[in-house]
């Protein structure tokens, strides 16, 4: 930790960077996201097993983009996080300067994308044991339970979006949900309008999403969102092979077409 | 009306809610469900969870839902017709297990909801709803009624409060005429009142800053740094909002089928980007720094000054459901410090 206090230091003070978004003290048992601005306070940032937060999702928040260019401190899921910024053109290599941080919190330097591709390849992202286990539940499932199961679950929905606003994959200025004429889907939080809403955030990351389990940490309503983000993974490694936000040029396995993909109803 | 005091007997309890369920009321109580503590109808006694702080979503719901169906439309060749909603047909509900910060809540609510216009969909549920609040005999580090009027063992805004004395029995208060109807339903449950001090049975909430200090300075820190520093973490969700007992901003939405219709009432927060959106694309609050200066503005500021009354009513619950950690009391003892500088 102390090579990242002193990194932090050195961006500052040399002016290389505006910003070191990395983790501080929270209020409670989990760290917060802090936003290092001077030199003198690097000694604020910290790093143990109460740092959870992805804090990938500020990379794009126009209000930290404001501050100037941006040093993070990055976990393996924030790094994962930038390759898919990177590959859908909302970063370029050198926009921000990476800290990079193991789990038991020794410093990495990854000057470059190149970098960061080459430290992702050394680890282990598949899901974990417990998650699969969770996954194994739900199939095992008719569909028919599976169908009340996940019903039960979004009728605690009220809508607050805290799941949309903690993904650092949901970076639209504009979503699909925010549009009332016409409403794509329903904005009120019914029973149709939740299920339509969870049904298009799962589709819309499939394919992107890293696991990093923000969207079910953040609801406050508990609703376990990432079982939908795990079977995305599942199904991606399934059927493509896919190891999504592992590399800075990746082509998207359900918005691109190839020609020789077996499918050929858009030919 | 002057509080009157009886005692309720341990065993007793559930014979109050049976009466009370017996007599045709649909009863609101804290349940757990997979994990999580929130007001539900409950059938049985049995279902009621009383080992919790707060629930996670407030009581607000109860009379402020977060759909409300508001009007019908019909649209034909010639003539379009708005059909109102029926309030008389609203059940006669009790809340049981509310928080005396809630039950406080709903006087924050009441002001809102008739400050010029009187909301004749809140006022009717309202009218059908009676609170029977248990005092706290727990808290939390989110915990902050002391700091904003509040107590722990506080009768405003509640029929009956119930305080659980050391012997198991509670030292009942019946506040209002609508808790002396309650009452009124099984009279036989109730002693006469227990000598035992209320007090000494509450859980002790430290007084963390004091609310005049924010109240009647808000002017100095409208424009201040402050207001970036604190919220440079909000993702801008609208979880605070939501299980707020006092936030009352809605959104009207319409869902139709071909010419025919309903007008919704949903709810909304001022920590979404879109709550102050124009058509044209501007954005009067531009930056969540914005928004969450209004958040605290409206509540100790423009509330106070306007209504009367201060629209936050110390739960915490805004802090625990927070993703972020934007902890509430703590940017309040900060705003409190600036004043001093």
């Amino acid at each position: 930790m102390d090579d990242i206090r002193k990194k932090a230091k050195e961006l500052l003070e040399n002016k290389t960077v505006q910003v070191v978004i990395g983790y501080g003290k929270g209020s409670g048992e989990e760290a917060r996201a802090i936003f290092v601005r001077d030199a003198a306070k690097t000694d604020q940032l910290i790093f143990d097993e109460t740092c959870l937060q992805n804090l990938a999702v500020y990379i794009l928040k126009h209000e930290v983009k404001h501050l100037g260019k941006i040093a993070i401190v990055a976990t393996s899921s924030v790094l994962r996080s930038i390759m898919i910024l990177a590959s859908e053109q909302q970063l370029k290599d050198g926009d921000l300067v990476v800290l990079g941080i193991t789990s038991d919190g020794k410093y990495i330097d990854l000057p470059n994308f190149k970098a960061i591709e080459d430290y992702l390849a050394t680890l282990n992202v598949s899901i974990t044991d417990k998650e699969k286990e969770l996954l194994k539940m739900i199939d095992a499932m008719t569909m028919e339970e599976r169908w009340a199961w996940w019903q039960n679950e979004f009728s605690k929905c009220f809508k607050c979006y805290a799941c949309r606003s903690a993904c650092p994959m949901c970076y639209c200025p504009k979503c699909t949900t925010d549009s009332n004429q016409p409403q794509w889907i329903p904005v009120a939080s019914h029973q149709l309008g939740n299920m339509e809403w969870h049904l298009m955030r799962a589709m819309h990351l499939a394919g992107r999403c890293i696991n990093c389990g923000e969207c079910a940490k953040a609801c406050p309503m508990d609703i376990p969102l990432n079982l939908l983000t795990y079977k995305m993974i599942d199904e991606m490694n399934a059927n493509f092979g896919v190891t999504v936000g592992m590399k800075p040029d990746a082509v998207f396995a359900l918005s691109t077409f190839k020609n020789e993909d077996k499918e050929n109803f858009i030919r | 009306m002057e509080i009157e005091k009886k005692l309720l007997k341990k065993a007793s309890l559930e014979k109050l809610f049976e009466k009370l369920k017996a007599d045709g009321k649909k009863m609101y109580a804290p349940v757990k469900k997979d994990k999580l503590v929130n007001f539900a109808l409950v059938d049985t006694f049995g279902e009621i969870c009383d080992d919790y702080i707060l629930t996670v979503k407030s009581a607000k719901s109860v009379a402020f839902p977060k759909i409300e169906k508001i009007v019908d439309y019909e649209h034909s060749k010639n003539s379009s017709k708005a059909i109102d909603i029926d309030v008389s047909n609203f059940p006669e509900v009790v809340l049981w297990g509310v928080r005396p910060c809630d039950a406080v809540g709903f006087d924050s609510l009441d002001a809102i909801f008739t400050w010029d216009y009187k909301d004749n969909i809140y006022l009717a549920r309202l009218e059908k709803t009676s609170i029977i609040s248990f005092s706290c005999f727990k808290s939390d580090n989110n915990c902050f009624c002391t700091s904003v009027n509040g107590n722990p063992g506080g009768t405003k805004g509640s029929d009956i409060l119930l305080t659980k004395i050391s012997n198991g029995d509670y030292l009942v208060e019946i506040i209002t005429e609508k808790g002396k109807q309650i009452i009124a339903k099984a009279p036989e449950l109730f002693e006469a009142a227990p000598t035992e001090e209320k007090d000494k049975n509450l859980t002790n909430v430290p007084i963390k800053f004091n609310v005049k200090d924010i109240t009647e300075n808000s002017a100095k820190f409208f424009e201040n740094d402050l207001w970036v520093e604190q919220s440079l973490r909000c993702i801008g969700c609208g979880a605070c909002a939501f299980v707020c007992p006092t936030c009352a901003c809605f959104d009207i939405q319409d869902e139709s089928a071909g010419k025919n219709g309903t007008r919704l009432r949903l709810w909304d927060s001022c920590c979404f980007s879109l709550f102050t959106m124009h058509t044209s694309g501007h954005n009067p609050r531009e930056v969540q720094s914005q928004r969450w200066r209004q958040r605290i503005m409206h509540k100790f500021s423009y509330m106070p000054e306007r209504l009367n009354v201060v629209g936050c009513i110390g739960c915490g619950r805004c802090s625990r459901a927070c993703p972020v950690d934007m902890n509430i009391s703590e940017h309040l003892i900060n705003l409190a410090e600036e004043v001093k500088k």
